[in-house]
C-alpha cells in the first residue's frame, strides 16, 4: 500500500520535474547540458539523506540489536551509493563541456568520490562476513565512523581546493525547478527505499522459515 | 564486595542467545550456590560453551538475565569479571612473553595486591617455578596448561568456570588443577565445569545439567545418581542412545 | 585514572611482546624505507620539485606503514588466542582500546622517528622541525584512533589483512589531505599561523574519532 503510493507521487513528480527541466526552466548560456544541474544537485542532497539514515539505523541497531535496523541501513546505503555514483556521472558528464575534461579534482566531486569509497568499503566488508549479527554489528560501526566523516572529508577538500564554481543568484524559475527535482528524487529515494527494505523482510523470513526447517 | 542479595554465586533467568536466528540458548533457568560444583553435559553445539562464555561475561546474552554473586553482568560486568577465573582449551598466555610477564600482566589486569608473591604462590601450585622466566612458544603444550591454571587462579577467584577441562588439559594437569582448586585457601569456591565425560564429571561435581539445542533437558543433584543412571538420562536427553558420551 | 592506569599496561604488554619479535617495527620500518626509494626512483628531478613532491611522498609512507603496523594490532592476540583472556579482565572494553591504542602509537611514532630523518637524508629537504613534528605526531594520532578500531574488526572478518586498507584510507582522506598540505607550507617556510587551520583539521579528527571509537569499539570486539 505505502509503495503504491510512493509510486503514484513519484511517478506524478517525475512528470512535472521534467516539464520543469527541460521546458519551464531558462536556458543559460552553457546550453542544454546545463541542465544536468537539476539531476546533479537533487542526487548529492538525496545521498546525503541516504547516508543519514544509515547513521540513524545503524545506531539504532547498536541500541536496540534488533536485525530490523540492519535491514533499514542496508537498504539506505544502497540507494545511497546508486546516487552517489549518479551524481559523480552526472558531474563528469557536466564537467566535460564545462571544464574539457571528464573528470576534475572539484571540491564537491573529489568529496562525493570519497564518500562513494567509504560506502564501497561498507558492502564490501558486508560480504565478507557471513554471521548475521556480526555482520550487521560491524556495518553499524561503519555506518557511524563514515556519516561522521563526511563534514570532515567536505570541510578539508574545501579548505584544500578552495577555487570551485559558486551558485550565483538565481532566475526564481531556476530555484522553483530545483525545489521540485529535489521533491521528486526524495520521493524516489524513499520509493527505492521502501522496495529494498520489503524485499529484505521477505529474505530475512524466507531465512528464518530455512532455519526452522533446518532443525 | 556487595553481598549477594539471595546468597547464590550464580542465578540465570531465562536466558536466550541468538546466533543468525538460532537459539545456542534458549530459556535457561539456573543457579548454582556458593562452594558448589555443577556439571555441564550435552552433545557439541548443545551451547556449553556459549553458556560458559556468557557467564564469564565475554560475550552478550540476546535475552535474559544473569547475575554473579549478586552482580548483574549487564551493569557490573566489571565486578563480575574480577571473580571469575576460567580455564578452557585455550592458554590466554601470550606465547612472546616468559610465564612470569604473562602473570605479571594478569596480575596488574586484575589489581592483584602484592604479586610478586602471589605469582611464586599460583607458579609453585603447579610447579613450574623452574620454568618461570621462559618464553611461553618455548614450553610444552603440558606446561602452557598448567600456566593457564596458574593464570586462572592469579586473583583469588571465588566462581572458576572450565570448559572441557579434559579435552584441554592433559591427565597430570586435571589432577593438578582440582587440587590446586581446593587448596588455594579461598572458602566455598564455585565451580562450574562443561565435560564430554559423564563418568569423571559426575565424580567431582554436587549437581549437574544436561544441555540439548541450547535447552536444559535435565537437572538434577548428583548425590544418589550413579553412573549407568546418568548414562540412562543422558539417553533420553539428547535423544539418541547410540550416541554415548564420548 | 583506573582506565589510564589499566591501558598502559596492555600497551605495555605490547611493547614488551614486541621487544622479543621486533616484527612490527623491523618490517614496517623496512617497508617505509623501501617505499621511500621506489618513489625516488618514480619521480627524480630538480631539488625544486623534490621539495614540492616531498610531503606527497612522506605521507603516503606513513599512510602505508600506518596499515601495515595496524593490521598487527589484533593479529598477534587471536594468534595467542588471547582476545578473549583480554576480555575477561576486569576493565572496561575501552580500556582495550585505549591499551591497543597506545601500543600502536608508539610503534608508528617509533618508526616514524627513524624514517623521517632518514627521508631528509635521501631527499635532501628539512623535513626535522617542530612544526613537523607536530603535524607527524597529530596524524599519527588520528591514523590509530580509527585504525585500532577497523584492525578488530578487520581480524573477525574471513580477509582480515585486505580489510583494513580498504576501510582505512577513505576515512583518513581528511587527515592525509591535510597532513600533506600542512606539511608542504612548513617546508615551504610558512608560519605557524597559516599552518594552523591545517592542524586544526586534524586535531579536530582526532578527538572526533578518538571519542566515537572509544564508544564503538565494544560492539566490535564482543558479541
Amino acid at each position: 500500500m505505502k509503495i503504491k503510493i510512493l509510486l503514484g507521487v513519484s511517478t506524478v513528480l517525475m512528470l512535472v520535474a521534467l516539464y520543469m527541466v527541460f521546458i519551464f526552466a531558462p536556458e543559460t548560456e552553457s546550453g542544454v547540458v546545463q541542465r544536468i544541474f537539476y539531476f546533479h544537485i537533487p542526487l548529492a542532497w538525496i545521498a546525503f539523506l541516504a547516508f543519514f539514515v544509515v547513521f540513524v539505523a545503524s545506531i539504532m541497531y547498536l541500541w536496540k540489536r534488533d536485525i530490523k535496523w540492519d535491514a533499514f541501513a542496508s537498504s539506505s546505503a544502497e540507494v545511497g551509493l546508486v546516487f552517489t555514483t549518479l551524481f559523480l556521472l552526472t558531474g563528469s558528464i557536466w564537467a566535460k563541456p564545462e571544464w574539457g575534461v571528464w573528470w576534475t579534482w572539484d571540491s564537491r566531486l573529489t568529496s562525493s568520490l570519497i564518500l562513494w569509497l567509504i560506502y564501497i568499503a561498507y558492502f564490501i566488508i558486508r560480504s565478507y562476513i557471513s554471521e548475521e549479527g556480526q555482520r550487521a554489528r560491524f556495518s553499524s560501526v561503519i555506518g557511524i565512523i563514515g556519516f561522521i566523516d563526511v563534514p570532515i572529508v567536505v570541510i578539508t577538500i574545501f579548505l584544500w581546493r578552495t577555487a570551485h564554481p559558486r551558485i550565483e543568484a538565481m532566475d526564481p524559475r531556476v530555484t522553483a525547478t530545483l525545489m521540485v527535482s529535489i521533491a521528486t528524487f526524495t520521493a524516489l529515494y524513499f520509493l527505492l527505499f521502501a522496495l529494498r527494505l520489503a524485499m529484505k523482510q521477505d529474505e530475512d523470513k524466507l531465512n528464518r522459515l530455512k532455519a526452522f526447517l533446518r532443525r | 564486595m556487595k553481598a549477594a542479595a539471595n546468597g547464590l554465586a550464580i542465578e540465570v533467568k531465562n536466558l536466550t542467545k541468538f546466533f543468525d536466528n538460532h537459539p545456542a540458548l534458549d530459556g535457561i533457568d539456573l543457579t548454582v550456590e556458593p562452594g558448589k560444583t555443577l556439571a555441564i553435559f550435552g552433545p557439541n553445539g548443545a551451547g556449553k560453551t556459549t553458556l560458559i562464555k556468557i557467564l564469564a561475561s565475554i560475550m552478550k546474552p540476546s535475552a535474559g538475565e544473569v547475575f554473579i554473586n549478586g552482580f548483574d553482568i549487564k551493569h557490573n560486568a566489571e565486578d563480575v569479571r574480577s571473580q571469575i577465573g576460567v580455564v578452557s582449551h585455550q592458554t590466554f598466555l601470550y606465547s612472546n612473553l616468559t610465564a612470569y610477564e604473562n602473570l605479571l600482566f594478569y596480575s596488574r589486569m586484575y589489581d592483584v595486591a602484592d604479586f610478586k608473591q602471589r605469582i611464586y604462590q599460583v607458579v609453585s601450585m603447579v610447579g613450574m617455578q623452574l620454568r618461570m622466566h621462559d618464553r611461553i612458544s618455548t614450553l610444552s603444550r603440558g606446561m602452557q596448561q598448567r600456566l593457564s591454571i596458574a593464570r586462572c587462579l592469579i586473583h583469588k577467584p571465588s566462581i572458576i568456570l572450565l570448559d572441557e577441562p579434559e579435552t584441554g588439559l592433559d591427565q597430570q594437569a586435571i589432577s593438578m588443577l582440582w587440587g590446586a582448586l581446593k587448596e588455594d585457601g579461598v572458602k566455598k569456591r564455585t565451580i562450574v565445569f562443561t565435560s564430554h565425560s559423564l563418568e569423571r564429571g559426575l565424580n567431582a561435581c554436587d549437581k549437574l545439567i544436561i544441555l540439548n539445542k541450547g535447552k536444559i533437558a535435565h537437572l538434577q543433584p548428583s548425590k544418589g545418581l550413579d553412573l549407568a543412571g546418568l548414562e540412562k538420562a543422558y539417553g533420553i536427553c539428547t535423544g539418541a542412545g547410540n550416541e554415548n558420551a564420548e | 585514572m583506573k582506565t589510564l592506569n589499566k591501558a598502559l599496561v596492555i600497551a605495555w604488554k605490547d611493547i614488551l611482546s614486541e621487544t622479543r619479535t621486533k616484527e612490527i617495527i623491523s618490517s614496517v620500518l623496512v617497508f617505509s624505507i623501501l617505499v621511500i626509494v621506489i618513489f625516488n626512483f618514480a619521480f627524480s628531478g630538480s631539488q625544486q620539485t623534490m621539495i614540492s613532491l616531498a610531503p606527497g611522498i612522506l605521507w603516503v609512507t606513513f599512510a602505508f606503514a600506518g596499515v601495515l603496523s595496524l593490521n598487527r594490532a589484533f593479529i598477534q592476540e587471536k594468534d595467542d588466542d588471547c582476545l578473549e583472556g583480554l576480555m575477561m579482565c576486569p576493565v572496561g572494553r575501552e580500556t582495550i582500546y585505549l591499551g591497543k591504542m597506545l601500543g600502536s602509537l608508539f610503534f608508528m611514532l617509533f618508526v616514524e622517528a627513524i624514517v623521517l630523518p632518514v627521508f631528509a637524508l635521501l631527499f635532501n629537504v628539512n623535513v626535522i622541525s617542530l612544526p613537523l613534528i607536530a603535524i607527524t605526531v597529530l596524524t599519527t594520532l588520528g591514523f590509530v584512533t580509527i585504525g585500532t578500531l577497523f584492525s578488530a574488526l578487520a581480524v573477525n572478518t574471513k580477509a582480515r589483512e585486505m580489510v583494513l586498507p580498504i576501510l582505512f584510507f577513505p576515512i583518513v582522506a581528511p587527515i592525509i589531505i591535510s597532513a600533506v598540505s600542512a606539511s608542504g607550507m612548513a617546508l615551504g617556510g610558512e608560519s605557524w599561523g597559516s599552518i594552523s587551520s591545517w592542524l586544526g583539521v586534524i586535531a579536530a579528527f582526532d578527538v572526533i574519532f578518538l571519542v566515537v571509537s572509544y564508544f564503538v569499539f565494544s560492539f566490535v570486539i564482543e558479541e
